[in-house]
């Protein structure tokens, strides 16, 4: 082998650990997303202003002197109690309207979050420090942080809990019934208002989380959760909306991706490739990499 | 079919509407349930059956009237608060969480309860009514053939223990062989004390296991009385048991 193709495949590498960092903080928003729908089918396109008022909140804990823990709790609290309070006033109400009322009705939840920030805040972007105080391996020609490990773990981490949640405790059960099937889910006794309140808060914690992990690769801004959203919509998408174990694996596909097409042709197609993949997955299976059409069995 | 217990009524609608969309209007409907009997409902399709089960569970309204459950109103609560006052419905179409395990799927049934060594042996009892569910308790319940199902969707609603059960079409788009046994099954539900309210096509075996029966006609109660005589019933005969 040459000595170029050789610093070719570290650089390969070396987007590759990239793209997974990327793609666990994608997983975390997508994860929020992906819950909602799946529990009410509504796109919640206020996903992204879920997680920036969470890192604003963090942010403002942080220079009050909190501890990064402490800042991160705050920002998963407030994203949480943000989405249940949304959830409450603003898509209960309409929830048996259709989904075009609803989807409309989440765009403008998530237009006047931007705002409300931008006025509330103020446009300036705004630093989160690391969460931990960073150290970096080299193996060879790649390098590794200890953030980007930590947040491989957390994401990791959050997984197993929802498959736990979902799985081995009776709130978690409730949720896959009512997500399933919500009248049936109320003859059952589960009260389905208080399951999907859960799930809101839940989702936008995870967000919440997320967004203080990423903070200190991107500034916290009023906009953030545009872009923010658009991919975690995409992950949700691409890997089946609906779909918790899908979330986590299209934000791996859309992280991995951007890394590689920004690191290997030009970075100025970073933001088109996770359209690309969309499209791509659209016209071939459009229930998504791990969706699948059920029947009804007669 | 004893006829002291019909002393006690649990279940009493009184002068229902309820409207479902513009369609299946149910008018004016009251009828009776009293204490451990098995009560029919028959009717064509579209004539409100399935609206009536809807509003006694609470998933739909009533626009005028009450319902009286165990003498308590219930036209107003929530459903899952009315399950919670022990009335489980087995829906149309079975409706079971096909995402669940069938062991999930009952567990569901006993989500109000919190009486452990008693949810246990109800499991033990659902499972000797419907083997076939224990054999495949932890797949997933779209494995499930119809019949299967809808023996699943009966055992889950009887999990919550309710006093009194809607079960709609059980027998509706199942394979004929298992249809005895889920009539077997209801009777032998029946004769634990608890009441039944059944919406049945098949009036033949319906009436044949019911107490009495309602006929209704166009989202109205047009007939009423006891099953054996509704057997005979020349008007019956012609509508519904085809000789």
């Amino acid at each position: 082998m040459s000595q170029q193709t050789i610093f070719y495949l570290w650089d390969c590498l070396q987007y590759l650990i990239n793209g997974i960092t990327q793609g666990s903080l994608y997983a975390l928003v997508a994860l929020g997303y992906t819950m909602v729908y799946g529990i009410i089918r509504l796109v919640n396109f206020a996903h992204g202003e879920f997680l920036m008022i969470g890192a604003m909140c963090g942010f403002y804990a942080i220079r009050a002197n909190q501890p990064m823990g402490v800042a991160i709790i705050l920002a998963m609290l407030s994203s949480g109690i943000i989405a249940i309070i949304v959830e409450r006033v603003v898509y209960r109400p309409i929830r048996k309207s259709g989904r075009i009322p609803a989807l409309i009705t989440a765009i403008g939840t998530s237009l006047f979050f931007q705002y409300f920030g931008q006025l509330t805040f103020g446009a300036d972007p705004k630093t989160i420090p690391p969460f931990m105080v960073e150290k970096i391996y080299t193996f060879g020609e790649i390098t590794i942080s200890n953030l980007q490990i930590g947040i491989l773990l957390i994401t990791l981490f959050v997984l197993f809990f929802l498959w736990w949640l979902t799985h081995f405790t009776k709130m978690g059960k409730a949720m896959r019934a009512t997500s399933y099937n919500l009248p049936a889910a109320e003859l059952m006794g589960i009260n389905t208002n208080q399951i999907i309140s859960f799930t809101f808060f839940l989702g936008a914690a995870i967000a919440g989380l997320g967004g203080m992990l990423m903070g200190y690769t991107m500034s916290v801004e009023p906009l953030m959760g545009m872009n923010l959203g658009t991919k975690a919509f995409v992950s949700a998408v691409v890997g089946g909306i609906g779909i918790i174990p899908g979330a986590a694996l299209g934000g791996y596909i859309l992280g991995i991706a951007e890394n590689m097409v920004a690191g290997l042709y030009k970075s100025s197609y970073r933001d088109g490739v996770s359209f690309f993949i969309l499209i791509l997955i659209l016209l071939i299976k459009p229930s998504g990499l791990l969706g699948k059409n059920t029947k009804e069995k007669v | 079919m004893s006829t002291e217990s019909k002393t006690e009524t649990i279940l009493e609608l009184k002068n229902i509407h309820t409207s479902y969309g513009e369609i299946n209007a149910i008018k004016d409907v009251s009828l009776q349930i009293y204490k451990g009997e098995i009560v029919t409902l028959l009717g064509s399709n579209g004539a409100g059956k399935t609206t009536i089960l809807h509003t006694i569970s609470g998933l739909l309204h009533p626009k005028k009237g009450e319902i009286l459950f165990n003498n308590k109103a219930i036209e107003k609560l929530a459903a899952h608060k009315i399950t919670g006052l022990g009335l489980a419905q087995s829906p149309e179409g079975r409706q079971v969480f096909a995402n669940l395990s069938i062991k999930e799927n009952l567990e569901m049934g006993a989500y109000l309860r919190k009486d452990k060594q008693q949810i246990n042996n109800d499991f033990d009892f659902v499972y000797s009514l419907f083997p076939k569910l224990k054999e495949r308790s932890s797949q997933l319940a779209q494995t499930l053939s119809g019949g299967e199902q809808q023996m699943l969707a009966i055992a889950r609603a009887y999990m919550s223990r309710p006093k009194l059960l809607l079960l709609d079409e059980p027998s509706l788009g199942i394979a004929p062989i298992l249809v005895g046994s889920i009539f077997r099954a209801i009777k032998e539900i029946n004769s634990q004390g608890m009441s039944i309210l059944l919406v049945e096509q098949n009036a033949y075996l319906a009436l044949n296991i019911s107490n009495r029966a309602y006929v209704l006609k166009n989202g109205e109660i047009a007939l009423q009385g006891l099953s054996s005589e509704l057997l005979s019933n020349p008007e019956i005969k012609k509508a519904y048991l085809g000789h």
